[in-house]
């Protein structure tokens, strides 16, 4: 007996108040965002890399899990847009003082913010975060920086961007995600992205320790073995194997991971010839990734980085233009 | 104090009842039902017309919080939440702090029950010193004290050489073992049904083998042992058909369903609802399915509440730092209603819905209590199975304001409740 909930994350005129998750975006949502970061991709390699689109705005990156690469980025892309950014070790302040993590976004909306970003182990925060605003600060918006195994949309996001500026059409590409796919919210970003973009072939390869059950039920073919799964496939997405996750009962060890899972040269030879090589980053080279692949011709690792800025600036901007 | 209660439908399954009659109560007990007796001249009468009167409900399942947790709940609040939900004797889980594993305790429970007068409260006592799950209780002792069975609550026992003694020394007495079946490993730190659903929140899931691993090892501990066990808050459709099984089989052994499966899904989470964070976790639909038609065919013997009151702190969080549990006495009747009509045969569904809250609850807790036969203690609810009311924090007297449920309008009012003929509660 279900009761009809609002999409939290979308105003009443459907234009996206948060950015939550991809789920549920329409390819019109996706395709806005990704057509708004291409008119700022130039921006990057101008001698002024600043617009003044979010002038006088003030973000505030809540950090409630560690993250350096994509705290910076979204610091970056705050800058660019000329916005003020505020960044919050939350672990190390309130958290710990035993203040709840609704008070701490009490006491940040009441310092005027526009908007949050927010990262956090557990998944669903920001949807907590973002519900409480719309009742109480519905002017303030949310983007989610990554919650527990749920979601990372920017990443999903900036990744789409990536395939689209080289492979153009969505709708002919065979795209395989590969590993750690169980505690990936990259992973389920992408699926939900990719899914929506119209790819009529998604796979996720990894053991069985590494694949959530209901992968079927988003659209996704699975594969254990990843020769078979690579075959003819025109995107690869890597996923970083966690520390904690190589050696226990998931996985025996980083070494034996590599042998059965790790992309070498000779497993990329068997995808497509033009197929491109994605990671969200940081990489274990040796462990997911052979470094001949790393930094070979078809990876586009680096790039990913740089669109990734647009991407979040175009998000950043989009949300900022929206009123509830 | 003598009490008429005239022109309401009595039913009142303990004793196949389903009739207009009166309902004529003296010194706290069942004088008589359709005639007045000999010189009964009432001090009282209500008149229940076009209600339901039925035996005030028995709750196998209900956390008062006390002792330990008076944050969350009091028995003075949730006994009135009890009163205006028309239970009048439900069992509380040990899992209070300190947990319920000596007499004094026990006896300092039923006391403080005893000042509030309202529902009969009976206690299980802790199967294990602090449900630790290694040595067991004076079980023969918390009996005295006012324990009716021994229970774990939440705490699996990672042992299974102690569960296999404490059954063994439970069986010794005559004492009923009660487990909610789940795995001490698997779904261990779970908060959502292992699923489609999980998998895409990125919850933790925990699976349906968790209940059916620890069904398997229970039975066979029955087997071996011959333990009476009643079996708590079964979630899943394997999970009953296992259940069934062992009841063809003939295992001494009784089962009950939490009334939010009766109805909720792991869909119900939606965006992340912690108020739908629930232990055992909101399954498929396919077991929620299971669980309706189990109630039916008996396989499930009763219906409880498993009221757990939790506190905003505690439930304000994301999902997964949420405390589990939702508020329940006073919902517990018009969500099992709620079964009943959706049931092909509504009427006769009613009688059993009811019978699955009342004499079927009191029998598995062996307790004299569900029924309104003549010479019964009075424990009598009084309600109108088509008047509707909104679930809303403020409408409810229990200080958990957390359910699932939460803007639900639902129908089945209490209007009165009698406990031991003392009229306690009238809207």
């Amino acid at each position: 007996m279900p009761i009809l909930q609002n999409n939290p994350q979308l105003n009443k005129n459907g234009e996206l108040q948060h950015l939550l998750t991809i789920e549920g975006l329409k390819k019109s949502h996706i395709d806005h965002i990704l057509d708004t970061a291409s008119s700022f991709v130039g921006i990057s390699d101008r001698e002024v890399k600043k617009v003044p689109l979010m002038r006088g705005k003030s973000v505030f990156n809540l950090f409630f899990e560690n993250s350096t690469r994509t705290r910076t980025t979204f610091e970056i892309a705050s800058k660019r847009l000329s916005a003020d950014v505020i960044n919050l070790n939350i672990q190390a302040s309130s958290t710990t003082k035993g203040e709840s993590l609704l008070d701490t976004i009490d006491n940040l909306a009441a310092m005027h913010a526009d908007m949050f970003v927010v990262r956090h182990a557990q998944s669903g925060a920001p949807y907590m975060i973002a519900q409480h605003l719309n009742r109480t600060r519905s002017d303030v918006h949310v983007v989610n920086a990554g919650d527990g195994r749920h979601a990372h949309p920017t990443q999903g996001l900036l990744d789409m961007y990536t395939i689209r500026h080289y492979k153009k059409d969505f709708t002919n590409l065979r795209v395989a995600i590969v590993g750690d796919i169980l505690h990936s919210r990259v992973a389920r970003s992408d699926i939900h992205a990719l899914t929506t973009l119209g790819v009529p072939e998604v796979r996720a390869i990894g053991p069985h320790t590494l694949l959530p059950g209901g992968l079927d039920q988003m659209g996704v073919r699975t594969f254990t073995n990843i020769d078979e799964g690579l075959k003819d496939v025109d995107v690869i997405i890597m996923l970083r194997l966690q520390n904690e996750r190589m050696s226990g009962a998931l996985l025996p060890s980083a070494q034996e991971y590599f042998k059965s899972y790790g992309l070498t040269p000779e497993r990329l030879a068997l995808a497509k010839p033009d197929a491109i090589v994605m990671h969200p980053g940081p990489m274990n080279r040796g462990v997911e990734i052979d470094s001949a692949v790393a930094d070979g011709a078809q990876a586009v690792i680096l790039p990913q980085v740089t669109f990734g800025i647009a991407v979040r600036m175009a998000v950043m901007s989009i949300l900022a233009g929206t009123h509830a | 104090m003598k009490l008429h209660i005239k022109n309401g439908r009595v039913i009142d399954p303990a004793n196949g009842v389903d009739a207009v009659q009166d309902l004529f109560i003296e010194n706290g007990r069942i004088a008589a039902v359709g005639a007045a007796p000999d010189g009964f001249s009432a001090d009282r009468s209500i008149d229940a017309s076009g209600l339901v009167v039925a035996p005030g409900l028995v709750d196998l399942s209900a956390r008062l919080r006390e002792p330990g947790y008076e944050y969350k709940a009091t028995l003075e609040s949730e006994l009135q939440a009890a009163m205006q939900g028309g239970v009048t004797t439900l069992v509380c889980p040990p899992d209070t702090d300190p947990v319920l594993d000596e007499p004094g305790l026990v006896e300092m429970l039923k006391h403080r029950a005893r000042i509030v007068d309202q529902a009969n409260v009976h206690p299980l006592g802790a199967l294990t010193v602090g449900l630790k799950g290694k040595a067991l209780t004076e079980m023969a002792e918390l009996t005295e004290a006012g324990c009716i069975g021994f229970a774990q609550a939440e705490e699996p026992i990672l042992d299974t050489t102690v569960l296999l003694r404490a059954m063994q020394y439970a069986k010794t007495f005559g004492f009923t073992v009660w487990l909610r079946p789940q795995d001490a490993h698997i779904g261990r730190g779970g908060v959502a049904h292992s699923g489609p659903l999980a998998s895409r929140l990125g919850l933790s899931g925990v699976p349906v083998m968790s209940e059916t691993i620890a069904l398997h090892t229970i039975f066979e501990l029955m087997r071996a042992t011959g333990a009476r066990v009643h079996l708590c808050r079964i979630s899943s459709a394997a999970g009953l058909e296992l259940v069934r099984a062992a009841k063809k089989e003939g295992l001494d052994v009784s089962s009950d369903v939490g009334v939010h499966h009766l109805h909720m899904t792991d869909a119900d989470i939606g965006f992340f609802d912690s108020n739908a964070r629930l232990t055992p976790p909101l399954r498929s639909q396919r077991d929620r399915d299971a669980i309706r038609a189990a109630v039916l065919d008996g396989t499930v013997d009763a219906i409880c509440s498993d009221h757990t009151p939790v506190d905003d702190d505690e439930k304000l969080l994301p999902f997964g730092e949420a405390s589990p549990g939702a508020t329940g006495l006073e919902l517990l009747l018009s969500l099992s209603l709620k079964w009943a009509q959706d049931q092909p045969d509504a009427d006769r569904a009613l009688a059993l819905a009811i019978g699955r809250i009342t004499c079927d609850a009191a029998r598995i807790a062996g307790l004299p209590a569900g029924t309104l036969g003549v010479g019964a203690a009075a424990d009598v609810v009084l309600f109108d199975p088509n008047a509707r009311w909104k679930v809303e924090g403020k409408t409810l007297a229990s200080q958990g304001k957390h359910t699932p449920f939460l803007g639900y309008e639902l129908a089945g009012q209490v209007k009165a409740t009698v406990v031991r003929g003392r009229v306690a509660y009238q809207r």
